[in-house]
């Protein structure tokens, strides 16, 4: 689809943007030890601190991701939601105190606290590194999407935009500043969710049975890259057509056609008894010309609100075992995966102590979990809005406010935005810190005074950033929410088994720990790349062919790889306890 | 370490073995209900998908009651565990 930009969205967020890069400016010089880069010199109030974590956790993929899963398919994007909250019970109840207990910047050193070696740093800096890439692939695509519809530009302008502000603000200020946006930023999202669920109940349901809303619609790539959508040259002007947006119901219960403001639990029984036209979506290739449908198809509410309606999720309503079981391995990954995440890991030394820890992480699962509930609504408030972009699911949130006026579409794009930066700030001092601190300074031992040290930092988060940027593009048109799934099985394979046993275990070796986060690391990493899911997304193979092509049962690692990094760490340490540890 | 030579701004606080045990203990209670809840959900998506369509109570399917549940539970127990370590933090600020 082709988006117009309009000049009030655009002022609204310019001067978002500019707030935002004005706090970093302003706490930048708050910031100029290697403590206060990394970690805000622990200065950070535990409410603050907690709306932050919000901030940090509630990325692109919770706002854009899930959203668009859930306008294009119904209830199985908010098992994402359900997933990426429960993690949270695990860094509470679990990792939070202990691991204030044991670090001081990093995770490495949380790790490290007993044993002093290198080969730990080294693991744990590697693993920090890649899951903080894989991190910032979803929140480029998200950033890439958010910028075509609200600034008309090219989805690789989003991209590098992003990427360049970001890489601005990391430079400039270091955790400080991160913290501030983080804290607004979170505040801001789960308030302006709250308004877009309000007008959706307010506008309640409607039916629209017009032919012209319920005709197909096709697009033809032709070999010279030039477009045709129905029939007509892709484009706004007189003789050229561009998709038509989509989203509406074909029929409410008793035959009604509009129901007027609703309240939520009645939103979701209306829906629940309704029928809702989704698209399929079908690819084919001819003489290098490559033709997608979209054909709309009633479905019952029943279905669109129970499990296995996606692509991802949908053998859960076969018979076949591995579906369940790809299931199970995301779920898994997801519950363990929060607890294992750098970029939240950093944010319990921003803190003074153990019992703003656990505040913080309480303030934090209270926010982020009443953004999650308002996910459902504003997922199904989406897909029947009737301003859904069928070439990119991604941008259902932000359409979806759009629907509701200019200014609103404005506010939340920014937000969305500026979630978007905070998240990949905070990432990239995570990034940047394993850098410097774990691999140059302990394992390359690196000479390096405090000054060199933020300065180097500032360096490695422009190398992340530009890594990012190009990845970002690369991975055009994936929903961020699958992409992040990734990223919390990597973390949770790598970095999980060695947090929680180092905590409960006291046979744990060095070799022990360093070991299950390169095992954990790298098969997480390896069953990604040869797995279904990629050759058929990444790839580009069609659904049959990947299919023959994986070389792995089920796409989702989680389930093999993080009991495989469990085993590892217990043979290992039991091969090599020390002498007395053996009498 | 090593690696960067001052510490954090803040002085390294002062703990009390047998309070952090305590905690960890709790924690650990509390983690076990919220598992059993969440791989109850799994289980059922995974094996039972049907009984998710099911609808027991305020025209709502399984599916959505077991979600918003998992979702508040996570919050209840986020609360009860703070109330239950409360002690800790007046206890630390009068080391402070």
């Amino acid at each position: 689809m082709i988006h117009e930009r309009s000049l009030l969205s655009v002022v609204v967020f310019a001067v978002f943007v500019a707030i935002t890069l004005g706090l970093s400016f302003f706490f930048a010089r708050k910031s100029k030890s290697a403590a206060g880069y990394f970690a805000a010199g622990g200065q950070i109030h535990w409410f603050v601190n907690g709306v932050a974590f919000a901030g940090d956790y509630l990325s692109a993929a919770s706002f854009l991701g899930i959203c668009g899963m859930i306008a294009f398919y119904g209830y199985d994007g908010f098992l994402y939601s359900i997933g990426f909250l429960a993690g949270w019970v695990v860094a509470l109840f679990v990792v939070a105190e202990p691991l204030k207990r044991l670090g001081k910047y990093t995770f490495a050193d949380a790790l490290n606290s007993q044993f002093q070696s290198r080969a730990i740093t080294l693991s744990a800096g590697i693993s920090t590194l890649v899951v903080s890439v894989f991190y910032l692939i979803p929140q480029m695509v998200g950033a890439g999407a958010l910028i075509q519809p609200l600034l008309g530009f090219e989805y690789w302008q989003g991209v590098v935009l992003v990427g360049v502000i970001v890489v601005l603000i990391v430079a400039t200020a270091g955790m400080v500043s991160t913290t501030y946006v983080q804290f607004i930023k979170g505040a801001l999202l789960v308030l302006f969710s709250g308004i877009l669920t309000v007008l959706i109940l307010n506008r309640g349901l409607k039916v629209d049975n017009s032919e012209f809303a319920n005709s197909p619609q096709t697009m033809v790539t032709k070999a010279d890259g030039s477009k045709l959508v129905n029939g007509l040259p892709y484009g706004k002007k007189e003789g050229q057509a561009d998709l038509r947006p989509v989203g509406h119901l074909s029929k409410l219960p008793g035959g009604k056609t509009e129901t007027g403001p609703l309240g939520p639990i009645e939103y979701l029984s209306t829906l629940q008894q309704s029928e809702v036209v989704l698209w399929s979506k079908k690819e084919s290739t001819s003489n290098g010309e490559k033709t997608t449908t979209w054909t709309p198809t009633p479905t019952s509410g029943a279905k669109v609100l129970r499990p296995g309606n996606s692509p991802t999720f949908k053998g859960l309503q076969s018979d076949s075992l591995m579906p369940r079981l790809n299931f199970i391995s995301l779920m898994l990954a997801l519950f363990c995966g929060t607890a294992s995440l750098p970029h939240i890991l950093i944010r319990y030394y921003t803190v003074k102590d153990q019992a703003s820890a656990r505040l913080s992480t309480v303030v934090g699962i209270g926010t982020i979990g009443c953004f999650y509930v308002l996910t459902l609504f504003m997922g199904l408030g989406a897909m029947t809005s009737g301003s859904i972009d069928l070439t990119n699911d991604n941008m259902s949130a932000p359409l979806l406010a759009k629907s509701f006026g200019d200014l609103l579409f404005a506010v939340i794009s920014a937000i969305a935005f500026t979630t978007v930066l905070g998240t990949v700030s905070g990432l990239i001092v995570a990034a940047s810190g394993a850098v410097v601190h774990d691999l140059l300074s302990s394992v390359l031992r690196w000479e390096m005074n405090d000054h060199e040290k933020v300065r180097i930092g500032k360096l490695a988060a422009v190398v992340v950033g530009a890594i990012a940027i190009g990845l970002g593009i690369l991975f055009k048109g994936m929903n961020a929410g699958f992409l992040v799934g990734w990223a919390f099985s990597v973390a949770a394979s790598a970095n999980l088994p060695a947090l929680v046993m180092l905590l409960f275990w006291k046979r744990t070796t060095k070799q022990g720990i360093s070991s299950a986060i390169m095992v954990g690391l790298f098969s997480s990493l390896a069953w990604i790349l040869v797995s279904e899911d990629t050759f058929q997304k990444v790839y580009g193979f069609s659904a049959d062919a990947a299919a023959k092509a994986a070389m792995v049962p089920f796409s989702q690692p989680g389930l093999v790889t993080i009991p495989l990094g469990f085993l590892t760490l217990i043979l290992v340490s039991l091969l090599t306890q020390p002498k007395r540890g053996n009498a | 370490m090593a690696g960067l030579d001052h510490g954090p701004l803040h002085p390294k606080e002062i703990e009390d073995p047998e309070i952090a045990a305590r905690n960890a203990r709790y924690g650990m209670v509390l983690f076990l209900i919220y598992l059993a809840f969440y791989s109850g959900f799994v289980v059922l998506n995974a094996f039972f998908p049907v009984q998710m369509e099911s609808t027991p109570a305020l025209g709502l399917n399984l599916a959505i009651l077991y979600g918003f549940a998992l979702i508040i539970a996570a919050m209840v127990l986020a609360l009860l565990y703070s109330w239950q370590c409360r002690g800790q933090l007046s206890s630390n600020s009068v080391r402070d």
